[in-house]
């Protein structure tokens, strides 16, 4: 009798032991916008996408959207010793370089005051300002582009 | 015993003249030789990286830029850029450079921190002497000849074919910082 309820006993823990390990595993059947892979594994990270290399300015989808960036901005350091983006987008040298102007936004504080340069929340310009490049929406959505921005 | 080697210094001696001559050829083809190689040694990327100051700093910025990797595999290494071709200009160079190396003696740069206290001083130092020099390293691969404007992007195209083309501008005037982290900006022109 002793000898049966071990028994009895110990498959039950096998049979527990392995539910649960299997459990552990099971990715739940779920395929995310990373894929279907298990949990417990490492997949191959995607290949990089190939940025636009340099087309003209791109028409914005909303009212206040920041317009993105149609050009590479490999190597572009934005930091406390330089910013690569205002060499060219400054009002300072956006005559001569043909450049967009940054908006007068950049100017001012969360405060609403007006400051000489461009406004340290605003400095980081790839916060805001992304390099496009050709890849398929992750999720399907119905979104129309504002006509009024001139988007066809 | 030093007389007789200073009458052996004086007297000429017996071995035939096309002989000495043989000699003194030899002897200066393995001087030249040894010295140039010497030379070229210093001018290998190794032997840049082999001081902490510049493996951990210029080398380990260079690194993330596109002359260090690239698609096609094409590299410029240190002395491609910093040490002139022609061989005057190079040794005036090298000359120079042994300023450097009583810099590293006496550990100007031997921490990050010095070393980006003294950035300013140093980039200036190298954008004057491309500014000078008509930024000739640059040019030794990117000849302006052979630049094809419709290869190029709307903004490389209108930028050489404009300040580049008349001469007004330099390399070095836009391209600042392309291989190393540059310093604190203030007041350099078109920053």
């Amino acid at each position: 009798m002793k000898l049966l309820s071990l028994l009895v006993a110990v498959a039950a823990f096998a049979i527990t032991a392995n539910v649960i390990a299997q459990e552990t595993v099971n990715p739940g059947g779920l395929a995310t916008i990373r894929g279907a892979s298990p949990i417990d594994e490492t997949r191959p990270a995607e290949k990089l996408k190939r940025v636009i290399k340099d087309k003209n300015p791109i028409a914005r989808n909303y009212v206040h959207q920041p317009p993105v960036v149609p050009h590479q901005t490999r190597g572009y350091r934005v930091d406390l010793n330089s910013n690569k983006c205002l060499s060219c987008h400054s009002w300072k040298h956006a005559v001569e370089t043909g450049a967009t102007k940054i908006s007068l936004t950049h100017y001012e504080t969360r405060d609403g005051k007006t400051l000489s340069d461009v406004s340290p929340r605003r400095y980081f310009c790839s916060q805001c300002h992304v390099t496009q490049a050709d890849a398929a929406p992750l999720v399907e959505n119905t979104f129309e582009p504002v006509e009024s921005l001139g988007n066809e | 015993m030093l007389k007789n080697f200073w009458t052996f210094l004086k007297s000429p001696s017996s071995a035939a003249l096309w002989f000495i001559l043989a000699i003194g050829f030899a002897g200066g083809v393995i001087f030249w030789g040894g010295f140039n190689t010497a030379l070229e040694v210093t001018n290998t990327e190794e032997f840049c990286i082999s001081c902490h100051e510049m493996q951990d700093n210029v080398y380990e910025e260079y690194r993330e830029t596109i002359h260090y990797a690239n698609r096609s595999g094409v590299r410029a290494t240190c002395p491609d850029c910093h040490v002139p071709k022609k061989w005057t200009d190079k040794i005036v160079r090298k000359i120079a450079a042994s300023k450097e190396v009583w810099g590293m003696l006496t550990g100007v740069i031997d921490t990050r921190e010095k070393f980006v206290d003294h950035r300013r001083s140093m980039a200036e130092r190298e954008w004057k002497r491309m500014k000078e020099n008509d930024s000739l390293e640059c040019r030794n691969c990117h000849n302006f000849e052979y630049m094809d404007f419709s290869e190029q992007g709307n903004r490389s195209v209108k930028m050489h074919s404009d300040a580049l083309a008349s001469g007004e501008k330099t390399c070095i005037d836009c391209h600042k910082g392309i291989a190393h982290e540059l310093p604190d900006m203030k007041g350099v022109e078109n920053w």
